[in-house]
């Protein structure tokens, strides 16, 4: 065992404040670093010290391996966490902290890199016996279209290295493949500097399912409830909840102990997360990658099993062995839980970032509410970097009551004014189909007239304005008395006085 | 409201001008009034010192809150009297903090002529305990005074305003409620005895403080009794075995802590509740006043342009803006607080008059106060105007400003001549507050218009007699009428005899009205009962 005393966090934003946070829970010390354009960022606030690392491109400053680095030794820290993001998956700046004598709170390096490839974690998922989408590599054409033909169209072209739908492509038929590949090359090059892709069966109802895992160095491992993350937008995750609606208890157990044989297979330790497609017309699962970090939806799973993952995973990082079993997990899971991320974007403007000054800002508040956010009122969404201002999870008794608070929730953040994707995600919440838990990754854009359609209140815009206007001039009684109150008399503010 | 539009040149020559002559006054009263607040000579400084006594300015400043304002009342008063004898009269008044309570202090100076009452002193004594109170004020009385300055009795003794109406006032104001707290720090003999005897509340301090109604020489010569101050009247007597007094402080810092600690104790003043909204300071600068302000008043100026660098963000609701328009009316914020304001751009003509009286019965009507800003030569005359009814115009607003139930706050920043220094809420008028600007005038008349006046009646009596005077000859009998009257009309001859209660930096008027506004915030605004209005 060993002790960590001070955390370099590499990161910003909502993260960073949410692994600051743990880390005073445990008594270590929260080294934060921070770009030229983040100096008045929120999550600086968070840190115990802070150093500037660089200029705003991330390149120059939270992708900066030797100035990170530089700066732990510097501060005397002994590990960095790196959030998500950034440097979180990058299996050479984990060995770079490692050399240097710091601890990587993460996966060992060596894991990240074999699991960093879809292709070799492909492999490593079959060599653990778990279902892969039935596809395969593009050695040559005449391969590929043996390949797409025997799969059956529609087939799916995706990147190797990618994730994030770039280099992804839906082919419908066999004509249209060899350009299609050429295409996805192309893209693949450009986004990650490596032009392989792969052939995958295309399902057609698919569900993501993932599985949030720990495994200690002891090989001890505990696998939580799926979180089914299917509504997205071009292939991000905007909406995830836990447990999902699609999958029964028995399917989510199989899932999950399949989740934790990959992770052994790989020699994993620390946290991550196995993404898996759910084929709800076959009922089958595909395993489709690991992500070697804690994820964004995280607080989802901590939410309905009461566990912090950083904190296990510093546990882990500490050499500790995991306390609890697989058993006193399991009896530990309530409720159900959702999470919004809070996207400053014009859901009506093809989620065109909306950068600038917050000059508004609240948010919601109450039992069951949780937001974990890197912005307050008057700080600036920046073009340098993800527009996440925040995450609002829910979480309550069961799934119908969630999705209420949620809505609630929603309707109470009020951010102003740059653009949020809130109404869009208030429309998701109120639509029928998700309301029933009939949905799966092609939801927002099969449900895009309902979803989009902001025209339905434009009715009421005038009686709004005729409100707003009436509302602006009159003030709730106590609020005008409190008002009054704040007036301090200038025989008390004007200080020392003699005419 | 609407924002005032200036129209004023900073970088004209005459902007210039002005600004140098009025800054110049300003330096001129703030030299004079750092050396009145010096008090007595350097001798009688060293026997205070010796006797370890604090001097009454820093009883104040030990008194009141810390970092917190004192309002000082009349600090010109006897300035240029009784061969500069009595700096600030003898006695320094004013309105402080203490323990977060409004209070007027008035602190006895001993180191001039031992705290004793010139008539100055007596006339400042009284202008305390009325603004107490008009304004509902507790008082707290440093006493260090030898009682009346002998030499002068018959201005200072019998009279109704004189000595013995401070005991009345003081019975009436614990009748009123508020309470009457006296320190006592050095002498307090014969009538001096009565200022702690008629408080709620004293405090003595131990070979330091005496009350008796006669000192010991008295006693000797009326009695043959050979007996100390400390024995026939100190400290211990009156603790331990009169009952005169009811604290007994080891020093004056801890009488002047007993006596915070009194008004921390005293239930809190609930002010009138005026409409305000949240304090803007003004659009223009406040320093620009200096060069609006002409050298020679005979000159006009917009008040306007005043109003705007002393009211919250220049704005400024004028009411009826074109009618009377001599005089400017309407509605601004001082402090967030919502006022009226009446100033004068003019001689008063008889629709001027209406509209005041309008307009005071506006605010008198809405619990709104008044603020005056005179700059005024007179009422129009003249056959038209006497046979429209001018007297009974004038009349009408003498009755509006008479009457009404709303605190007024006079400003003196130009002429206050004749008639209009009544309607303009004058002395006589009782504002709750008024103070002058350094170049202000006030007299019945203007120098020339005086010596003009008195010159006619001896210039018709030499004719009678069959003399013909030539232009020297006149102008003669004219000049010393006009510098008779120059000199009786400034600023300092008026504070110095308490014709107001200061002359302040006009940069500082804000602040003093703001000031004066939530101390008369103290007293409820009644609802109002005019008399007759002349029609």
């Amino acid at each position: 065992m060993r002790k960590i005393k001070k955390v370099l966090v590499a990161n910003r934003g909502e993260i960073a404040i949410r692994i600051m946070k743990t880390l005073k829970l445990l008594g270590i010390g929260a080294v934060g670093v921070y770009s030229e354009a983040d100096k008045l960022s929120k999550h600086i606030s968070y840190a115990d010290e802070a150093y500037h690392i660089g200029e705003p491109e991330a390149l120059k400053s939270y992708l900066n391996m030797e100035r990170i680095i530089d700066v732990a030794k510097k501060a005397n820290c002994d590990a960095i966490h790196p959030g998500y993001g950034f440097l979180a998956e990058n299996h050479i700046f984990a060995k770079m902290v490692e050399d240097n004598g710091l601890i990587w709170v993460g996966p060992p390096h060596d894991c990240m890199r074999n699991l960093g490839d879809k292709i070799n974690s492909r492999i490593i998922a079959q060599k653990a016996n778990i279902p892969t989408t039935p596809g395969g590599t593009i050695e040559d054409l005449d391969k590929a279209h043996e390949l797409a033909d025997k799969l059956g169209y529609p087939i799916l072209i995706k990147a190797s290295a990618g994730g994030g739908g770039k280099g992804m492509r839906i082919v419908h038929d066999s004509k249209d493949l060899e350009e299609s590949i050429k295409i996805a090359r192309k893209e693949a090059q450009a986004a990650f500097s490596d032009p392989t892709v792969y052939i995958e069966k295309y399902i057609e109802d698919a569900h993501h399912i993932e599985i949030q895992f720990l495994l200690d160095k002891f090989g001890n491992g505990l696998y939580f409830p799926e979180r089914e993350c299917s509504v997205q937008r071009r292939y991000q995750k905007i909406i995830e909840e836990s447990p999902s609606p699609t999958i029964d208890r028995h399917t989510a157990q199989e899932i999950g102990q399949a989740a934790i044989l990959i992770a052994k297979t790989a020699g994993y330790y620390s946290a991550g997360t196995v993404e898996f497609i759910y084929d709800k017309k076959e009922k089958k699962y595909y395993f489709l990658e690991v992500n070697a970090r804690i994820q964004v939806e995280h607080p989802v799973t901590e939410e309905i099993s009461g566990v912090d993952l950083v904190a296990l995973q510093i546990d882990i990082a500490e050499e500790k062995p995991l306390e609890i079993s697989q058993n006193e997990l399991n009896l530990r899971i309530n409720g159900h839980a959702i999470e919004s991320r809070i996207y400053a974007e014009d859901p009506d403007n093809n989620f065109m970032p909306s950068i600038g000054k917050i000059e508004h800002y609240r948010e919601p508040t109450g039992n069951g509410i949780r937001v974990d956010s890197g912005f307050f009122k008057g700080s600036e969404v920046l073009i340098h970097y993800d527009p996440l201002i925040a995450k609002l999870i829910v979480k309550a008794p069961n799934r119908t009551m969630a999705i209420r608070k949620m809505y609630a929730a929603l309707s109470d953040y009020h951010i102003a004014p740059v653009k949020t994707i809130i109404p869009l995600l208030k429309n998701i919440f109120q639509h029928e189909k998700f309301v029933n838990g009939d949905y799966n990754t092609r939801f927002i854009e099969t449900y895009a007239a309902d979803l989009f359609n902001t025209k339905k209140d434009s009715k009421y815009v005038s009686e709004a304005i005729v409100m707003f206007n009436y509302l602006k001039h009159k003030k709730h009684q106590a609020e005008v008395d409190e008002y009054s109150q704040s007036l301090q008399p200038y025989w008390d503010t004007i200080g020392y006085w003699r005419g | 409201m609407a924002r005032i539009i200036s129209n004023i040149n900073v970088n004209s020559d005459e902007f210039k001008k002005r600004y140098q002559f009025n800054k110049k006054k300003v330096e001129e009263i703030e030299a004079v009034r750092a050396e009145l607040s010096k008090g007595g000579p350097p001798k009688a400084h060293e026997v205070n010192q010796k006797r370890r006594k604090l001097f009454c300015r820093e009883r104040i400043e030990k008194v009141i809150d810390k970092n917190s304002p004192f309002l000082e009342i009349a600090p010109y008063a006897g300035y240029d009297m009784y061969n500069n004898d009595a700096p600030s009269g003898g006695i320094v008044t004013g309105i402080g903090k203490i323990s977060g309570k409004d209070v007027m202090i008035i602190a006895n100076d001993q180191t001039v002529k031992g705290g004793t009452y010139y008539p100055m002193t007596i006339k400042k004594h009284i202008r305390a305990q009325t603004i107490a109170i008009q304004n509902n004020l507790h008082c707290l009385y440093l006493v260090d005074s030898g009682g009346v300055f002998l030499p002068m009795q018959d201005e200072v003794y019998p009279d109704k305003e004189h000595f013995g109406n401070f005991f009345y006032n003081q019975a009436v104001m614990s009748s009123m409620g508020l309470l009457q707290v006296a320190v006592v720090t050095g002498l307090g003999t014969a009538g001096g005895a009565y200022v702690p005897s008629m408080c709620d509340q004293v405090i003595m301090v131990k070979n330091q403080s005496a009350i008796f109604i006669g000192g010991p020489p008295l006693v000797k010569a009326a009695t043959g009794e050979e007996i100390d101050a400390e024995n026939l009247g100190g400290a211990d007597v009156h603790t331990r075995i009169s009952g005169v007094a009811d604290y007994l402080a080891n020093n004056e810092e801890e009488a002047l802590k007993k006596a915070r600690e009194i008004f921390a104790h005293l239930p809190k003043q609930e002010k009138f509740k005026l409409d305000r909204i949240a304090p803007q300071e003004p659009y223009y600068d406040t320093d620009e006043i200096y060069g609006i302000i002409p050298e020679d008043l005979s000159i006009p100026f917009d008040i306007r342009e005043i109003i705007a660098r002393i009211v919250d963000a220049s704005e400024f609701e004028e009411f009826k803006p074109l009618y009377g328009q001599t005089l400017v009316t309407g509605f601004a914020r001082l402090g967030g607080y919502l006022v009226g304001i009446i100033g004068n751009n003019g001689i008063i003509f008889p629709e001027s008059s209406q509209k005041a009286a309008h307009f005071i019965e506006l605010c008198s009507l809405r619990k709104v106060p008044l603020i005056f800003l005179q700059n005024i030569t007179g009422f129009i005359i003249g056959k038209k105007y006497e046979h429209q009814g001018m007297a009974k115009d004038g009349a009408k607003w003498i009755t509006a400003v008479s009457t009404t139930n709303v605190p007024k706050i006079t400003v003196i920043v130009g002429n206050s001549y004749g008639a209009g220094n009544y309607a303009m809420a004058g002395r006589g008028y009782n504002p709750r507050f008024l103070w002058m600007w350094p170049n202000a005038k006030i007299a019945v008349m203007g120098p020339k218009q005086a010596a003009e006046v008195l010159s006619s009646v001896k210039i018709a009596q030499l004719e009678r007699e069959g003399k013909q005077l030539s232009q020297e000859e006149i102008e003669a009998i004219q000049k010393p009428i006009i510098e008779e009257y120059e000199k009786k009309s400034t600023a300092f001859y008026s504070s110095a005899r308490l014709w107001d209660d200061g002359i302040i930096d006009p940069k500082k008027t804000r602040d003093y009205l703001i000031l004066a506004l939530e101390i008369a915030l103290n007293k409820k605004i009644e609802d109002v009962k005019f008399g007759i209005f002349r029609m």
